[in-house]
């Protein structure tokens, strides 16, 4: 048995686990990268659009700042989101911004004067100001107030994942690359690493670590159509599922992004629509502010996705030969800003449609594109239930989105999360209590579980056909678990899929080729992988109410009275078929920000019985504090939640700092910023 | 833990088949030769297998492996990840030609398709290559990170400017994918193991553009002042010829050759 030891051990190696690593590693922790592929091949990559982050540089970003930064984003959750964590995280995207700006990321800059943009269909001239020329810029994305979502043309996550990567070469931190953690190692509380196949050899060995780290992306392959890359399938959170232990939060919230291209599902930007693009039904008429008079093409996800939906079954998609769809028009945009700033999107059609969107439309249709659910952790990261165990990114509900996420926020998260939940892990080393003390034996059960599990599949003659499981399962849950839910549906599925999860226990192998072996990949992971789906499923089952991106047809409105909660899955055993809900409710009378009415979408819910009373506090600290630091510290501090390296206020050219920068020898800057002092 | 010797994927001549007339139509058959091996097992011998499947509309590389892997053989290898073309892991040999596999669409190149691994590269199985434990040794040689001031980084602070069309032109620089495809084409990297390709000048052609990257030409020339480094290079620009990206090799390869020089001779 091989069992290696480290400090850190952080599985995936997308933005958020290299950005943990670094951290640290920094801070004196041996840290190992375990990565399904090579690095800069991950996920993170295919952001493209931009990182949300409130740095007001821009004249259509002019009076962004943290404030209008954490209303977006818990309107976009439909307050589903636990607002300490946005605060935390609003407060350090700037910070995040500015790290990867010295790092290298060739954020696209203002240029000052005036320069043509298109707004709502028009074009328009704005004058950039003098003192922002060469600042990062940022762009229109959709949920917002302001322009906030800094880019590099539309290739802004490769460009981060460039830099962070280099880092991480530079930091001389080791990515196993081509590993895939099959279990988490744990006795019940504590989590202590995991057992690894190489996916070359196909060995099985084990990491021991004090801290152990899920930045495993979300997992999109449950659905038969999303922007996802092919190994956004979710195993990450579902070895977390796997220790009956851990739990996973808001599984039933499931983004679907209105834009992927038709049919193939890649990804094109909400940079498309917020630098202007807009969108056309079959008589190529704008139907957007038909809808959302407020705006338009640029209401949040959950709801343009939704109203595309709605207006195709009106019958006003365009027919093709792979069914109806819609059309994005950016040619209106222009050659040189295509070819420059949506370069992406260009070869995108180019290649895989062969059209071209300086002259034609583009065939859309909404389909999965994020999972807001996953590792439910606490502010720091931590599981509150398995400690040792941290995650990130996509792969954790820690929780910031709620039951929708703005575009733009998750690339911004993953570096955030990353920096936040990395000096945690740091945190959480240092101490001595939490060095590595774990019998062998336990290591050795684990491992040798893992290796008579695949010995099973690989021997077993069981009659079932992995790829076959995975793409009913695929099906079922783009058919029955999409856009619109029903009761009646979502019962069908949970049904059909508990089906086939008995199935998958009698897969069987056609091929038995040492070494990688793909079939037996396949196979594991869709195990895996149905959990997963049954968690979904069966938590938009049991939510009789419509949120964020989670609707029921059958339950149209917000019930905050009785859903403003958390759900949270665990899985009882090996035997169980489904998992085991329970729900966290959140708390109105600490809500800086108490529920109402997103500013677009649907206008009718259900109010809690608190929502009245905390908004009268609201009003009333509003009314009687000016400035808003304190009136913000008034309202729900937040501020000892981040790790001390990452307080403090963030400069802008509307709000400058009076002095220059003095660090003292610590590197900490001195207090006169900090939060302590007005 | 690694069996040895490990095998590198082996250079495939293939005498490009003429051109189809015209795309394939939907419902016409295509035939896909690909070649086969797997390392990891003795009873393996390299061979190339011949696989037939039907052409449907927007039908990818991506999509055709896919199909063959899940109804006619489980066993084939090949890495894709974001099938969309950005992410660099599907390079092959297609017809002759290092590419990405993910966004070549089938129509284009068939009805006769072959399919290799691309050479150079350590072989992993089938079509799959490890370019990832090569990268990271270049990038470790090459030191090809942004060496930056870290203490007189102020996360709080405004950014320092930069002029936009210097950002731009980073830009262009920073967009490799390291898929490889310029490695696999490189006349050089036949002969020399270590040299550090297109990929590797470009790379520092892209640092030294870089204000925030604090090394000096005499620092440069240290990693690729030499014969593995931007004087092996015969300008052939296979390279500039398959990268998938369309980055500007050809230039920077002259560019960096002149400034090395120009340093050498100092």
């Amino acid at each position: 048995m091989n069992v290696f030891y480290t400090d850190v051990l952080v599985i995936g190696g997308g933005l958020a686990g290299q950005r943990m690593a670094i951290a640290a590693k920094r801070r004196g922790h041996d840290t190992v990268i375990l990565s399904l592929v090579p690095p800069k091949r991950s996920h993170s990559k295919a952001a493209q659009g931009g990182m949300q982050a409130s740095l007001g540089n821009v004249v259509k970003g002019q009076g962004d700042n943290e404030d209008v930064h954490f209303e977006d984003t818990v309107r976009g959750s439909d307050w589903g989101a636990d607002q300490d964590v946005v605060r935390m995280f609003v407060n350090t995207a700037p910070k995040a911004v500015r790290e990867l700006a010295a790092w290298g990321v060739p954020w696209s800059r203002v240029r000052k004067g005036d320069r043509q943009v298109v707004i709502n269909g028009q074009k328009v001239t704005i004058t950039e100001r003098d003192e922002a020329h060469g600042l990062v810029a940022q762009r229109d994305f959709g949920g917002t107030k302001k322009w906030r979502t800094c880019y590099v043309a539309d290739a802004t996550g490769h460009a981060m994942l460039q830099a962070v990567g280099d880092q991480v070469i530079a930091a001389q931190i080791p990515v196993r690359e081509r590993c895939e953690a099959l279990a988490l190692i744990h006795d019940g509380g504590r989590c202590h690493g995991a057992v690894v196949r190489d996916l070359v050899t196909g060995d099985l060995s084990a990491w021991i670590a004090k801290a152990t780290a899920l930045a495993t992306g979300g997992a999109g392959r449950l659905y038969r159509v999303t922007t996802n890359a092919v190994i956004c399938d979710g195993v990450g959170m579902a070895i977390a599922l796997e220790t009956g232990v851990a739990t996973l939060g808001n599984m039933e919230a499931v983004q679907f992004h209105p834009t992927p291209i038709f049919p193939a599902g890649i990804l094109l930007t909400e940079g498309c629509r917020g630098d202007g693009g807009l969108l056309l039904d079959a008589d190529h008429r704008r139907f957007m502010p038909d809808y959302e008079p407020e705006k338009k093409e640029l209401a949040s996800r959950d709801v343009v996705s939704r109203r595309m939906e709605e207006h195709i079954r009106k019958g006003k998609g365009a027919s093709s030969r792979f069914g109806e769809h819609l059309w994005l028009d950016i040619r209106l945009l222009g050659e040189k800003h295509i070819r420059q700033n949506l370069r992406e999107v260009w070869d995108i059609c180019h290649y895989f449609v062969g059209l071209d969107p300086v002259k034609d439309l583009i065939p859309v249709r909404p389909a999965q594109h994020y999972t807001m659910g996953g590792v439910r952790t606490n502010h720091t990261g931590e599981s509150p239930t398995l400690k040792g165990l941290f995650a990130a990114g996509e792969t954790a509900c820690w929780d910031m989105h709620g039951f929708n996420r703005l575009g733009g926020n998750s690339v911004a998260e993953t570096v955030v999360a990353g920096m936040i939940v990395g000096e945690y892990i740091a945190d959480f080393c240092d101490r001595a209590e939490n060095d590595v003390a774990i019998p062998i034996g336990v290591v050795r059960e684990f491992v040798r579980r893992e290796q008579a599990g695949l010995d099973a599949i690989a021997t077993g003659a069981g009659g079932e056909d992995a790829s076959a499981l995975k793409a009913r399962m695929q099906e079922i849950m783009s058919r029955n678990v999409g856009i619109f839910r029903t009761g009646k549906d979502l019962e069908q599925a949970v049904d059909e899929l508990q089906t086939l999860l008995a199935k998958s226990h009698r897969i069987g192998l056609r091929s038995s080729a040492p070494g990688a072996n793909p079939e037996l990949v396949t196979a594991y992971r869709t195990k895996k992988m149905l959990k997963l789906a049954l968690c979904v499923a069966h938590g938009a089952w049991m939510r009789t109410e419509s949120r964020g991106a989670h609707y029921r047809e059958d339950h149209p409105t917000r019930n905050d009275a009785q859903w403003l909660s958390r759900t949270l899955a665990s899985w009882s055993g090996d035997d169980a078929t489904l998992p085991t809900l329970r729900y966290e409710a959140l708390d109105v009378m600490r809500m800086e920000l108490p529920p109402g009415w997103r500013g677009y979408g649907a206008k009718d819910y259900t109010d809690h019985p608190d929502t009245a009373v905390r908004q009268a506090e609201v009003e009333v600290t509003k009314a009687r504090v000016d400035d808003r630091f304190a009136r913000q510290r008034a309202l729900m501090p937040y501020e000892h939640l981040l790790p001390k390296s990452l307080r403090g206020r963030n400069e802008r050219i509307d709000e400058r700092f009076p002095a220059p920068p003095t660090l003292p020898s610590d590197g900490l800057p001195e207090s006169e910023f900090s939060w302590e002092s007005e | 833990m690694r069996r040895t010797p490990i095998p590198v994927a082996p250079v495939m001549f293939v005498k490009p088949r003429r051109a189809p007339a015209g795309p394939v139509q939907a419902g016409q058959t295509l035939r896909l030769h690909v070649m086969r091996y797997n390392p990891a097992d003795p009873a393996s011998m390299p061979c190339v297998q011949t696989f037939e499947i039907e052409q449907s509309d927007g039908m990818t590389l991506f999509m055709a492996l896919s199909e063959i892997r899940e109804k006619q053989d489980p066993s084939l290898q090949f890495d894709f990840v974001c099938r969309a073309g950005i992410c660099g892991s599907c390079a092959m040999v297609v017809n002759g030609r290092p590419t990405l596999a993910c966004r070549t669409l089938t129509r284009d190149v068939g009805p006769e398709i072959t399919l290799a691994p691309l050479p150079f590269f350590e072989l992993i199985g089938d079509l799959s290559v490890d370019t990832g434990k090569w990268m990271r040794s270049l990038s470790e040689r090459l030191e090809a990170w942004c060496h930056v001031e870290e203490e007189k980084i102020d996360l709080r602070r405004i950014e320092a400017p930069m002029d936009p069309d210097l950002a731009d032109r980073i830009f262009e620089l920073d967009r490799c994918i390291e898929c490889g495809c310029c490695v696999a084409a490189c006349g050089t990297a036949r002969m020399r193991k270590d040299f550090v390709g297109a990929i590797g000048i470009n790379k520092i052609a892209r640092f030294r553009l870089d204000p925030r990257d604090t090394r000096s030409d005499a620092e440069f020339y240290e990693v690729v002042g030499d014969d593995d480094g931007i004087f092996g290079c015969m300008s052939l620009l296979g390279c500039e010829d398959v990268c998938p990206k369309d980055l500007p090799l050809q230039t920077q390869i002259a560019f960096i050759r002149r400034k090395m020089v120009r340093e050498g001779m100092s």
